[in-house]
């Protein structure tokens, strides 16, 4: 489905990608994991057309993302949740849902002003879906209520929302669970277990250890720009790179 | 009347509340005449309507994309002087004169806004000043076509159907029907699903993007649009007072403009109007208004922005929403 292969990015002198290449298969969970500082956040920019690549490719289907900008990319079907906190603060949270489904329709002023029949049927049609979206997420009480006014946990559900709402072919969580109490994390981990079950595919950044284990399908390690390794959960952490980047080198001892 | 009655009449009221926010709207514009046919106070009211025209546009650019124009008198000059100098001197109707008069505002507005546009924030806000300086030395200096200081006098008015609007209460129908269709236009972008999207870029681009939407080519195409629209205010402007001078369209006139979108709110088409209204009406409350202009239009932007960033409708709904709730927990207090 997704398909990165050398991809390198530099910022001046600082190498922020160096060749890293994976594949995100359909209907599964892909884990990105890696310390503070790996590129993580970088190879997602990338992603998005945020920041163009140096070299390499990344391929959505048959399509070559590299080279287009990122309205174009999202509209191929990639959507994306943010680490920190990305919503419209004084507009309603159905709203912001709804900016989720903007690719449903062409991007046309004429349409929009005129009021078209065809862009008044796609709204109908969008405004079901993103209160879909809230009940799912447990949100959809406050559907009315302004975003800003939202609690922390409520936010990042929302984010999520806004994210699965158009069902884009692939969907990139950053961090979804960083800084959630524990049964607020309970919700987005089950709504992670309704997509994989529904088939969708997911490519998720987290730092909690736990959910990555309990929930990907494979797991890929970024260290200082490189992927260091890749594999199931079990073959990860038994990886004696993996478990250096993350703890630092340890003398064997005994 | 039962309590399912009573929800669905407001269930009616609220999926259709823009609807009927119109149409009431509409309803106060026909029958304003007969609640007064006052020459001067059709006066003002006409003169809100000119201002409307334009700060709708210019709201919906500067609501959309967050970025500030000081320079949307340029383009209102752009019009009220191309209708003027076509009708006057070289004898055009004036409907093909505004047309015409549209129409280059939109190719200047699109020349000058492919550059500016790379520009953002206060470097972009004294792009469009500096435009708008430039326009104004233009129609001073050019007097052989513009009359220079003096202005172009003689504009003829726009005739309908063989009449010709041009005593005030023909004038207040004929210029608030153009506010309406432009509110009208302007609301059904606003709630459309590219305008969900435009929301969002008027905070964060970089989200907005990733959402799907075409940053830099909605940019100018609401640039574009408000600059029509700019156009369009200034050829009524020409076409109803029948004369121009520089003056109308100095850097004040923009300041204005753009203080009128902030007073009524970022991104609200009905406070497009209330600011407009705001703005046109002080000076008839006192004269220190008119007197010390700039001083207390600069200081009533200053006291919104920190009073009521959010602009007056929204600040009214949530001081109403606000209240509500209140009273709410006051109801279920007592019941505890």
């Amino acid at each position: 489905m997704l398909q990165l292969e050398g991809v390198t990015k530099r910022f001046g002198g600082l190498t922020a990608l160096d060749g890293v290449g994976f594949a995100v298969t359909p209907g599964s969970i892909t884990a990105l994991i890696g310390p503070n500082g790996a590129g993580k956040s970088t190879l997602l920019d990338c992603l998005f057309g945020v920041c163009r690549v140096d070299t390499g490719s990344i391929r959505l289907g048959e399509h070559e993302l590299t080279m287009l900008p990122t309205h174009a990319i999202v509209r191929l079907g990639l959507a994306r949740t943010f680490q920190n906190l990305r919503l419209a603060p004084h507009e309603t949270v159905l709203d912001n849902v709804l900016a989720g489904l903007v690719t449903r329709t062409p991007f046309s002023f004429t349409a929009a002003i005129l009021r078209l029949p065809a862009a008044r049927h796609a709204e109908r049609a969008c405004r079901l879906a993103a209160l879909e979206a809230l009940d799912r997420l447990g949100l959809a009480a406050k559907a009315r209520w302004p975003a800003g006014v939202l609690s922390f946990g409520d936010k990042k559900r929302l984010e999520l929302a806004r994210a699965l709402v158009a069902a884009p072919r692939v969907l990139v969580l950053d961090e979804p669970v960083a800084g959630l109490n524990r049964a607020e994390t309970e919700t987005v981990e089950a709504e992670l277990v309704r997509l994989r079950r529904a088939g969708r595919t997911v490519l998720l950044v987290e730092h909690d250890m736990d959910m990555v284990m309990r929930l990907a399908d494979h797991v890929v390690v970024l260290d200082g720009g490189r992927r260091i390794a890749v594999g199931t959960p079990a073959e990860v952490q038994r990886n004696p790179l993996v478990l250096e980047a993350y703890l630092g080198q340890m003398e064997v001892v005994a | 009347m039962d309590g399912l009655t009573r929800s669905r009449w407001l269930h009616f009221f609220w999926s259709h509340r823009l609807g009927l926010g119109v149409l009431a709207a509409a309803g106060a514009v026909l029958l304003f005449p007969w609640y007064t046919d006052n020459p001067y106070t059709l006066g003002l009211t006409n003169r809100i309507a000119l201002m409307s025209v334009a700060v709708v546009g210019l709201n919906l650019f500067m609501g959309c994309t967050g970025q500030i124009s000081l320079g949307h008198a340029a383009f209102m000059a752009v019009g009220a002087y191309i209708s003027g100098i076509l009708t006057v001197h070289a004898g055009w109707s004036p409907w093909l004169a505004l047309v015409v008069a549209v129409a280059a505002a939109a190719g200047f507005s699109l020349a000058i806004g492919v550059p500016l546009l790379r520009l953002s924030g206060h470097a972009l806000a004294m792009a469009t000043l500096a435009c708008n300086v430039v326009v104004h030395h233009v129609l001073l200096q050019e007097d052989r076509w513009t009359g220079g200081p003096s202005g172009l006098a003689g504009i003829p008015p726009l005739t309908a159907a063989g009449w010709a609007v041009d005593d005030p209460v023909r004038l207040h129908f004929f210029l608030w029907f153009v506010v309406l269709v432009v509110m009208f236009g302007g609301l059904n972008l606003v709630r459309s699903l590219p305008g969900r999207g435009l929301m969002v870029l008027a905070a964060d681009e970089v989200c907005a993007a990733c959402l799907g939407v075409p940053v830099a080519r909605a940019k100018v195409v609401l640039w574009t649009l408000s600059a029509v629209l700019a156009a369009v205010a200034g050829s009524l402007f020409a076409h109803t007072y029948g004369f121009v001078s520089p003056d109308s369209f100095g850097i004040f006139v923009s300041t204005d403009l753009a203080i009128m979108v902030v007073l009524g709110g970022m991104g609200s088409v009905w406070g497009s109007v209330l600011g407009a209204a705001v703005i046109v009406l002080l000076p008839e409350f006192s004269e220190l208004a008119e007197a010390y202009k700039e001083f207390v239009h600069g200081g009533l932007l200053v006291a919104m922005l920190l009073v009521a960033p959010q602009g007056m409708i929204r600040g009214i709904r949530q001081a109403v929403a606000l209240a509500w709730w209140r009273a709410q927990q006051g109801r279920s207090d007592a019941a505890a």
